[in-house]
């Protein structure tokens, strides 16, 4: 198949796929809780609803406010485009390395908690000031992981990364990568909003942060803000796979290695969901003010990462 | 080409005198300065660009009977590159000028203004061409003064004085540490010209080096603002008029990064290891606290002057990897390095500039720095809030902007100490870098907190509920630097092909143009990653487009009502009930109050019974830990020493004679001793 239309078509598959990890996790908190919870049609139904529904904005709102979903979702979806996704090669990997990755993010970021200020509320405030304060310290956390990868794999792209990881030997990886899965597997909760960092469940003032800032968003704004969301949880639940369970990516784009790659691929980010899902589960949500010691733990993680490759060498 | 540089010297030196022929305080005088400094800042570019693209030197010199020989101006790329970020900042600021004055129309000396700014343009343009250091002393002192006297051109406001002062004396302390390490270059080389510090700089033995280095390190460090030194950076830059403080964040400091360069790389011969290590730890501290600080700031152009700390501490964190790499003879890398400093150096006085433009225009229209009495400008101003935003998302290093390229650029610098760079580079490069990207996300969160609360929501007082657009002239000004912030980035790889050749001249190697920009890629030297600014913008743009048409096709136009915000069902929101500034960077205070060391005094009054409270007084501090634990100190003890010297000073003409007299005959003893 045609490299440029299969990378399409991948990334498109991930867009689709995004609301039914949210899906899977939603369920099992349910079925934790002896609830039946949502079908799988719901999630797309809710999404599909919102873009029908006519919107409410704030009077007090600028062309900032109308901007940020789109903004947000393009940000998002560039990023998202970076990343290989059921074979090593993805849509836009040229156009530059983990760092603008990260950076991409963070210009989503950037609408989004200036959209919560916006409308001059106070919960688009709070949600904004605590967003940026625990993504400040999510950030260097981020990067250092991948540095950490980036080490071992000689290169900061992410195509190159999955490559280099994909071709390994499997016990190699684990062993030196392990304490930067922790590290990025900390920074998924949080980038995501997931427990024990933010409550995606919630509408108090106390607890909640992505929630506030998109307060007052409705309709397909809020369709937009949502899916991206769901998207951006995906993304990273991939960049979890691509680098620390490499196996059976497709590196040809023969339909016999996309349809194991696609196999292999579903059990690993459903695996990964069941993990973000069990720690939601099994925890409370910590006081925002506990939250970045979670995130340092992240922070050291990576540290220790790094270390451990320079004094055992990278020749092993 | 010559012709653009006559032109440029000669306008400015027109333009400091022709607001006299005017009336000194009129409208007439401020047109002829600020448009002449225009002009003069168009001839720059021109002159600065044709060399920089040819390649070749161009050299001015002033024979006749000087003091200590021939005035000589060398414009190499190097200089070039100078320049040009000085005439391009000074082109757009001075437009920004003709508008942003008239607020001292009938009030204040225009003549004046435009008399002090034309020296201090004209002197830095001196200093980072001329090549003798006595003249660049010369120079150096003209710029330190003429821009002392912008600081203080609102004498009527204590602050302006104070600041005036603290920077007067700060500026010349380090001012002393140059002339040292001028001197003892003098004194190994016989000469003042720089051709002969650079001759002799391989003769140089590592005593005398180590202390011309630290002498250069203090010296410039000062004029840039390197944490510990920065103290009167905060204080000076917001006092002087916004166009100013636009230059001397945008281009003055970058003079002593100029200097400093020229030192490390071309008097100093090879560098000693602990030189690197030095640079990096002053970089990352700046950086750092540079930033956090700005983070707590509610005053837009003190929260400005503390995030070029931060950026000088960025140019610097190139400049250490620089001299490590050059310890370690990787001279390509050293090169590569000195590449990611260079362009960040021309990145941060395009977005700074505008920055503080745009903060020049809040202050002429809603008469307010602090943060906490703006809000809802970008209804009132929409022309400043676009290029405001432009600047803070540069800022903040966001693709597709100029920040993000050169950030991007010493994110690959650090991380070339990847692959072994003497002991711990290796662990420490990464470590850096990701204090790096922590330094970015404060800055995001330092700028969100400056564009959102005083650009959106509510107005927060009557100032910014009057507030008004500003002239066209200012527009204009901010512009082009907002249009800059976006070409700088979408031109790197051009740009790169030239600093490629500046760098590689410096760092004593040839860059090969190709393995740092191909077409419209930038190629980081770490292994095959690519990146390429252009392709980022348009990817966003494509995206951009095709989300925001794709739902109209699908579902249609849809009805969208306004309505007030969720207030809760309390009804009547007020602009008081607003997230406030200090409240927004409150969690950071709080995570990093080990730093801050906040403190707090909440005065009640009442009459008698607590219930019949009739006043309430709230006081939040942070403690500045420099400021608190190096210069309270040495303050106190220098005060404690001149009262001990107060004893000899006894009011007597006659016993001060006679100290002159015996440290004549000390001086002669000990001259007689010496060359005997």
């Amino acid at each position: 198949m045609n490299p440029v239309l299969l990378s399409f078509l991948q990334l498109l598959f991930l867009m689709i796929l995004a609301p039914a990890i949210s899906w899977f996790i939603k369920k099992m908190k349910a079925a934790s809780q002896n609830r039946i919870g949502p079908k799988l049609a719901q999630v797309y139904a809710d999404l599909w609803k919102l873009c029908r529904k006519d919107m409410v904005i704030s009077e007090t709102a600028s062309w900032i406010f109308h901007a940020m979903p789109f903004v947000l979702f393009a940000a998002t979806l560039a990023a998202a485009s970076m990343v290989p996704i059921l074979w090593n090669h993805s849509l836009f990997g040229f156009m530059g390395d983990a760092i603008l990755f990260v950076y991409l993010l963070a210009l989503g970021r950037f609408f989004i908690a200036l959209a919560a200020l916006d409308t001059g509320t106070t919960f688009g405030g709070m949600g904004s000031s605590r967003e940026m304060t625990l993504s400040s310290i999510a950030e260097p956390a981020l990067l250092l992981s991948f540095f950490a990868l980036g080490f071992h794999a000689r290169t900061l792209s992410l195509e190159g990364m999955t490559a280099h990881f994909a071709n390994a030997s499997s016990l190699q990886i684990l062993f030196f990568t392990s304490l930067a899965f922790g590290s990025l597997l900390i920074v998924t909760i949080a980038e995501s909003g997931r427990i024990p960092v933010d409550n995606p469940a919630t509408h108090l003032e106390l607890t909640m942060i992505h929630e506030a800032m998109i307060l007052e968003y409705s309709g397909r704004y809020l369709a937009l803000i949502e899916w991206g969301h769901q998207i951006k949880q995906l993304v990273f639940l991939t960049l979890l796979a691509d680098f620390f369970f490499p196996w059976g990516i497709a590196t040809t784009g023969g339909a016999a290695a996309l349809g194991l790659s696609l196999v292999f691929y579903l059990a690993k980010v459903f695996g990964l969901a069941f993990v973000i899902g069990w720690i939601e589960i099994h925890s409370a949500k910590l006081r925002l003010f506990r939250a970045p010691d979670l995130l340092t733990v992240a922070f050291v993680l990576a540290i220790l990462s790094l270390l451990g490759q320079l004094i055992i060498g990278r020749g092993v | 080409m010559e012709l653009f540089f006559y032109a440029q010297v000669l306008l400015h030196c027109l333009g400091g005198g022709a607001g006299f022929l005017f009336d000194q305080q009129s409208e007439s005088a401020n047109r002829a300065t600020h448009f002449l400094a225009v002009a003069a800042g168009a001839a720059g570019v021109v002159f600065s660009l044709a060399i920089l693209l040819t390649g070749k030197p161009w050299i001015f010199e002033l024979q006749g009977s000087l003091p200590v020989g021939p005035l000589r101006f060398v414009i190499d790329p190097f200089s070039a590159f100078f320049v040009l970020t000085i005439s391009f900042l000074s082109f757009a600021a001075s437009l920004f000028a003709v508008g942003y004055t008239r607020e001292y129309q009938r009030k204040k000396n225009i003549a004046l203004l435009g008399f002090f700014y034309h020296i201090f343009i004209l002197a830095m343009l001196a200093v980072v061409t001329v090549q003798n250091a006595f003249y660049f002393l010369f120079f150096w002192e003209l710029m330190s003064l003429a821009s002392y006297f912008l600081v203080v051109f609102e004498h009527e406001k204590p602050e302006a004085r104070s600041a005036g002062t603290l920077y007067l004396i700060m500026t010349h302390i380090g001012t002393a540490f140059i002339a040292a390490a001028f001197l003892l270059l003098y004194v190994h080389s016989g000469s003042f010209s720089f051709d002969a510090f650079r001759f002799a700089a391989a003769t140089l033995s590592p005593a005398v080096k180590n202390a011309v280095f630290l002498a250069a390190l203090i010296g410039f460090g000062t004029k840039a603002g390197v944490i510990p030194l920065h103290i009167w950076l905060p204080q000076a830059h917001p006092q002087a008029p916004s166009h100013v403080s636009a230059l001397m964040s945008g281009v003055m400091i970058k003079t002593a990064i100029y200097a400093f360069l020229r030192f490390l790389f071309g008097f100093l011969g090879e560098p000693f290891a602990w030189w690197g290590h030095v640079v990096l730890a002053l970089a990352i501290l700046s950086t750092l606290l540079g930033i956090l600080y700005a983070l707590m700031e509610n005053d837009l152009k003190r929260l400005l002057a503390f995030s070029s700390i931060e950026n000088i501490g960025i140019i610097l964190l190139g400049i250490g990897m620089a001299l490590v790499f050059r310890v370690f003879h990787q001279p390509f890398n050293g090169g590569f390095a000195l590449m990611a400093a260079l362009f960040h150096v021309i990145n941060h006085a395009a977005f700074k500039g505008l920055l503080f433009l745009g903060t020049g225009s809040v202050l002429h229209s809603a008469h307010t720095r602090q943060i906490e009495n703006l809000g809802g400008l970008i209804r009132k101003m929409p022309w400043t809030a676009v290029c405001f935003l432009t600047g803070a998302m540069a800022i903040s290093a966001l693709p597709p902007l100029n920040g993000f390229v050169s950030e991007w650029l010493t994110f690959m610098a650090l991380l070339l100490g990847f692959h072994g760079a003497g002991a711990g580079m290796p662990f420490f490069s990464p470590v850096l870098a990701s204090l790096l990207g922590l330094a970015g996300a404060l800055a995001a969160t330092c700028f969100i907190k400056v564009f959102g609360i005083s650009f959106l929501g509510k107005p927060r007082s009557e100032h910014a509920v009057q507030a008004r657009e500003v002239s066209g002239s200012m527009k204009l000004g901010m512009g082009i630097l907002a249009v800059s912030c976006l070409g700088l980035s979408l031109a790197a790889p051009q740009a790169l092909k030239i600093l490629a050749k500046i760098a590689g001249t410096l760092a004593g190697t040839d860059i090969p143009v190709e393995t740092v920009t191909q077409r419209i890629f930038l190629i980081s030297p770490l292994n095959s990653s690519l990146f390429s600014p252009l392709a980022v913008a348009l990817v966003l743009l494509a995206l951009l487009a095709v989300i925001m048409a794709l739902p109209r096709i699908i579902f249609g136009k849809k009805l969208v009502r306004t309505g007030p915000s969720w207030d809760c069902g309390m009804p009547a929101l007020s602009s008081r009930m607003q997230y406030t500034a200090t409240g927004f960077s409150k969690p950071l205070r709080r995570i990093f109050s080990f730093l801050y060391q906040p403190t707090r005094r909440v005065e009640l009054e009442d009459e008698g019974h607590e219930m019949l409270r009739t006043a309430q007084r709230f006081e939040a501090r942070i403690t500045h830990p420099v400021d608190e634990w190096v210069y309270r100190p040495l303050a106190a003890l220098v005060s404690e020493l001149s009262q001990k010297a107060k004893r000899i000073q006894t009011g007597h003409i006659q016993l001060y004679l006679s100290y002159i007299f015996i440290t004549l005959i000390l001086l002669l003893l000990f001259l007689g001793g010496h060359s005997s």
